[in-house]
């Protein structure tokens, strides 16, 4: 491909030889993200070290009309980070230095390659911390949850990514270097950083991230709830939040996810549950020890028959673990599974479980449930064995189907994992063709050539050049009769 | 002219009329008002105003219609104030859906009812949902709750050329799609008429208690409100207020939680903010802006505090009040004074790390000095702007380099 060598000689030349990979064999290494059934092997893969790399990599495909995507870690889930065949990979993880921790003004200044976890462990020493927390902490990058608007087991409470980050430095499509917000808060004009934080990196790359640190609490309190089945999980969840408790995370596993969880790490989970809640309090410790008797009144009443309290961040950890281990676990008792990411309203929680319990009893696919059960996101784990024939596509009709099941109840195809590659057929079915259309305003506002991470999010991406929406339709005056157009 | 009355009507079902000497925004008279009572309503009317190229204001309460730059130009005011429902509180979900023009009031009394609240604080009395989210404004409880940008999970708009979109969700977790919702908030309707929201409540929590300690200068300020930020009482709000240039500064912190729980963080919050705090009633200033003729908003780092009370105490006399706790405060001053002083903070601003942006002030003082003052990433709000609103109809000027 004749434009690809030339970029990729044009890149050596301003970022050094090192920087540029066009080997197959290494180029192999980028074909996929955590969702490892799509597969592209990159044209090219830049290795950026610095915000001036970036910059330089993205006017040379601009220049040159080719796409590029960014790439953090790559464990993104929903095929965000899949490359293209004719166009540049930005691998964002060797700019991963901590640049600033700004304790007394509770904030962090990171490259974007930072890991999340590595933010927590530079501010524990001061007593804070990095609120949003990803099951992938210990190996995704700032800069991947910047554009998945990251969430994880405390968002609850805490909020997700886009609550906690206030500035980005940010390379747009054509190559400029453009500073958003910083460590003030509401800075004027729009709230370019709004939009950008979950835009998967269809509008430009984050190459530095300041984000807000969290005062580590005085106090957490953790405890494990058996259940005999899933709907009296549901109702004590419930009665928590009628209480007016907000818990620091409510995660819920079902029979076949403990089953799976067991045999993978034996951490001991009530023998015999139909499901298990993991709540967790934290905060002053005055308030933690009020809450926390509630919440275990309220457990006992929605039928808990055992109910097991972490005495220290030992038995706090093994609790974790089950919940933790739990999509990984699921490897054990199925040779595959679709890890599918929907959300619900809390309230639907026992009919949709329900309903789900149906799908898989009507089509003998086995679906395991964990999930964010404070905030209605689901993680389904629909299991299968690809050596049987038909058994993927039964899988993925039922995985399909329990999205239909979210969009039904008010929901929203995913509450964490994005778009991607892998959900962009099913943004039709969630949004109007006008909503989507004015979504591409600002995809168009941003990148009106179309080069920054084409091909994910939106199913059917526009033509810049027409402006969207405009002359549809009859005159209003024709509509209402005062006029006539010929 | 009677054309386009009668194209407004037929779009309002009648709610459409020839302007009166009340109907301006920002100073800036305007020749019609149509107040559309659905989004579809509001549609017919953008529709139209698009054919006719009619340059257009939204107008909640009225309150605020002089924030932001006055208008280029201005001939209808769409009046959202029969968009007036509440279309759902799923309490169990934590979420309301409310139209534009509902009173922040009135939502606030309908949540209570449920035990539950949308956290942000009115600030100007009359304050609708569709001018909460077009001035982005948020009070004091932001520091823990979020501003109005983190508690908005969707919006329905009505744009320029009349399409109605929506984006977000009624699910407190939703990362499908641009989440348009933060864009809308905070663009004084430069992008879209909002018709609808949705929101993420919390719960009443049972108790609440005040306290209060007055500090001598700056730097004791900055000292007090450090100490409350690293403390273990989670506060939902720290403030000050400073009257006086040069003068004492008052602290002022809200704990919530249950009734034990905020008593025991009272009596640790008292120790903790020293000599003469003490637990009191709700200070009379909390939650106000400060009076006067002009309006400045000024941002911090949370270090920056001492620096920018400093700054402000040398630029002009002026009364300072704001969230200390999240780094926004708002200064007034009176209009003789006002452009040097904003000019003056502008230039200092960059060592605290901040923006000033001056809110409302009468013309003499908005055509010394730019409102908004300088703005990273303008080229690309300009082109943001450009694809919502090629033609400009939407409050043409008003907001940030003439946008
Ligand atoms: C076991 C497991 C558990 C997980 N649990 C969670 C969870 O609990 N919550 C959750 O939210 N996610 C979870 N994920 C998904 C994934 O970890 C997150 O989406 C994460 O944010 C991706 O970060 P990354 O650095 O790996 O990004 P990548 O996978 O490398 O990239 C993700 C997307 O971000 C873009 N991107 C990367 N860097 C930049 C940048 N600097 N600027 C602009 N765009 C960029 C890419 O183009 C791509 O679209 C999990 C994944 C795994 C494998
Ligand atoms: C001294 C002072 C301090 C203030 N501080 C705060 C504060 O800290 N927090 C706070 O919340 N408020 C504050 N306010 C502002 C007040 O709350 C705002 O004026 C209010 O949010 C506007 O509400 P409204 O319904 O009266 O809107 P209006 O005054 O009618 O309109 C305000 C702006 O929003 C636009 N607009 C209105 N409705 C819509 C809509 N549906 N779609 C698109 N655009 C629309 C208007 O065109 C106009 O630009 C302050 C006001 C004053 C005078």
């Amino acid at each position: 491909m004749a434009g690809l060598s030339e970029l990729a000689s044009r890149l050596r030349t301003e970022l050094g030889t090192e920087k540029v990979i066009d080997d197959r064999q290494e180029l192999r290494t980028y074909e996929c993200d955590g969702l490892a059934h799509y597969k592209v092997v990159p044209g090219l893969v830049v290795l950026a070290r610095s915000t001036a790399d970036v910059a330089a990599a993205v006017r040379a495909c601009n220049d040159a009309g080719v796409p590029f995507v960014a790439r953090g870690s790559g464990t993104g889930l929903s095929g965000g980070a899949l490359p293209h065949a004719d166009g540049i990979l930005i691998v964002m993880s060797q700019m991963r230095e901590i640049l600033e921790i700004d304790r007394d003004g509770q904030r962090a200044v990171v490259e974007p390659g930072v890991i999340n976890l590595q933010v927590t462990r530079a501010a524990a020493a001061g007593g804070y911390y990095y609120a949003p927390d990803p099951s992938s902490q210990q190996v995704c990058s700032i800069g991947g949850n910047v554009a998945e608007n990251s969430g994880g087991a405390h968002c609850l409470k805490y909020g997700f990514t886009t609550n906690h980050v206030l500035g980005v430095e940010f390379v747009d499509p054509s190559g400029n270097v453009i500073e958003i917000g910083g460590k003030a808060p509401d800075s004027p004009g729009y709230d370019l950083l709004g939009t950008i934080v979950g835009s998967e990196g269809t509008l430009g790359i984050a190459t530095r991230v300041t984000v807000k640190l969290t005062r580590a609490p005085e106090s957490v309190e953790t405890l494990l709830a058996g259940f005999d089945d899933t709907d009296a999980a549901g109702q004590a969840v419930s009665a928590i939040i009628a209480a007016g408790v907000i818990p620091a995370a409510v995660e819920m596993m079902d029979a076949l996810a403990i089953e799976a969880a067991e045999e993978a790490v034996h951490c001991g989970y009530p023998e015999g549950a139909g499901a298990v809640l993991v709540v967790e309090l934290d905060g002053p410790a005055s308030e933690v020890d009020a809450q926390f008797a509630d919440v275990k009144r309220l457990c006992d009443q929605a039928g808990a028959f055992e109910l097991r309290v972490a005495a220290d961040d030992a038995e706090r950890a093994l609790i974790w673990r089950g919940r933790k281990s739990a999509f990984a676990a699921v490897g054990r008792i199925s040779p595959d599974y679709i890890v599918q990411d929907g959300v619900i309203p809390r309230t639907a929680l026992p009919e949709v479980l329900r309903a789900i319990a149906d799908l898989s009893g009507q089509s003998g696919v086995r679906v395991a449930n964990v999930f964010h059960a404070g905030d209605g996101n689901l993680h389904p784990l629909v299991l299968f064995d690809d050596a049987v024939d038909g058994a993927a596509e039964a899988a993925e009709k039922v995985s399909g189907q329990i999205l239909d099941l979210c969009l039904q109840h008010g929901g929203s195809i995913t509450g964490e994992h994005g778009v991607g590659a892998d959900k962009a057929k099913h943004m039709p079915d969630m949004f109007t063709a006008d909503d989507l259309d004015t979504m591409q305003l600002v995809r168009c506002a941003f990148d009106p050539n179309g080069l920054s991470n084409p091909g994910k999010v939106f199913p059917t991406p526009r033509l810049c050049g027409e402006v969207p929406g405009r002359h549809r339709g009859a005159h209003p005056l024709v509509e209402a009769g005062l006029a006539e157009q010929f | 002219m009677t054309d386009v009355l009668d194209a407004l009507q037929r779009a309002t079902g009648g709610h459409a009329a020839v302007a009166g000497e009340a109907d301006v925004a920002g100073g800036v008279p305007a020749k019609w008002v149509a107040a559309p009572g659905s989004t579809e309503e509001a549609a017919a009317v953008l529709r139209t105003a698009a054919a006719e190229g009619l340059a257009v204001a939204a107008r909640g309460a009225g309150t605020k219609l002089d924030w932001g730059t006055p208008p280029r130009r201005l001939d209808l005011i769409v009046d959202i104030g029969r968009l007036d429902r509440v279309i759902e509180h799923a309490a169990g979900d934590l979420v309301v859906i409310a139209q534009a023009g509902v009173p922040l009031r009135t939502l606030g009394e309908q949540l209570a009812e449920a035990g539950q609240r949308l956290a942000v604080d009115e600030v100007v009395p009359g304050t609708t949902v569709g001018g909460m989210l077009a001035t982005g404004l948020s009070g004091p409880r932001r520091m823990l709750a979020g501003a109005v940008r983190d508690l908005v999970l969707g919006v329905t708009l009505v744009r320029a050329d009349g399409v109605v979109a929506k984006a977000g969700g009624k699910v407190v977790k939703n990362v499908a799609g641009y989440d348009l919702s933060k864009l809308v908030c905070g663009a004084y309707g430069t992008l879209g008429l909002v018709t609808e929201a949705n929101f993420r409540l919390h719960p009443i929590p049972p108790a609440a208690a005040y306290v209060t300690a007055r500090v001598p200068d700056a730097a004791a300020a900055y000292a007090a409100v450090q100490r409350m930020l690293h403390g273990q009482f989670v506060p939902t709000a720290v403030e000050l207020d400073r009257p006086e240039p040069g003068g004492p500064v008052e602290i002022a912190v809200l704990l919530e939680g249950t009734e034990a729980g905020v008593t025991a963080r009272t009596a640790q919050a008292v120790e903790a903010l020293g000599d003469g705090a003490a637990e009191g009633p709700q200070p009379g200033w909390w939650g106000a802006l400060p009076a006067g003729d002009v309006l400045v908003k000024v941002t911090t780092e949370l270090t920056g505090t001492g620096r920018l009370l400093d700054g402000i105490e040398k630029a002009a006399p002026a009364a300072v009040r704001g969230s200390a706790g999240v780094g926004v405060l708002y200064a007034s001053v009176a209009a003789p004074d006002a452009a040097g002083f904003v000019l003056a903070l502008r230039d200092a601003a960059p060592s605290w790390q901040g923006s000033v942006v001056m809110l409302t002030a009468p013309p003499e003082v908005r055509s010394e000095v730019d409102s908004w003052g300088p703005v990273a990433g303008l080229e690309l709000m300009r082109k943001v702007k450009d694809r919502f609103d090629p033609d400009a109809l939407l409050a043409p000027g008003r907001f940030v380099g003439g946008i």
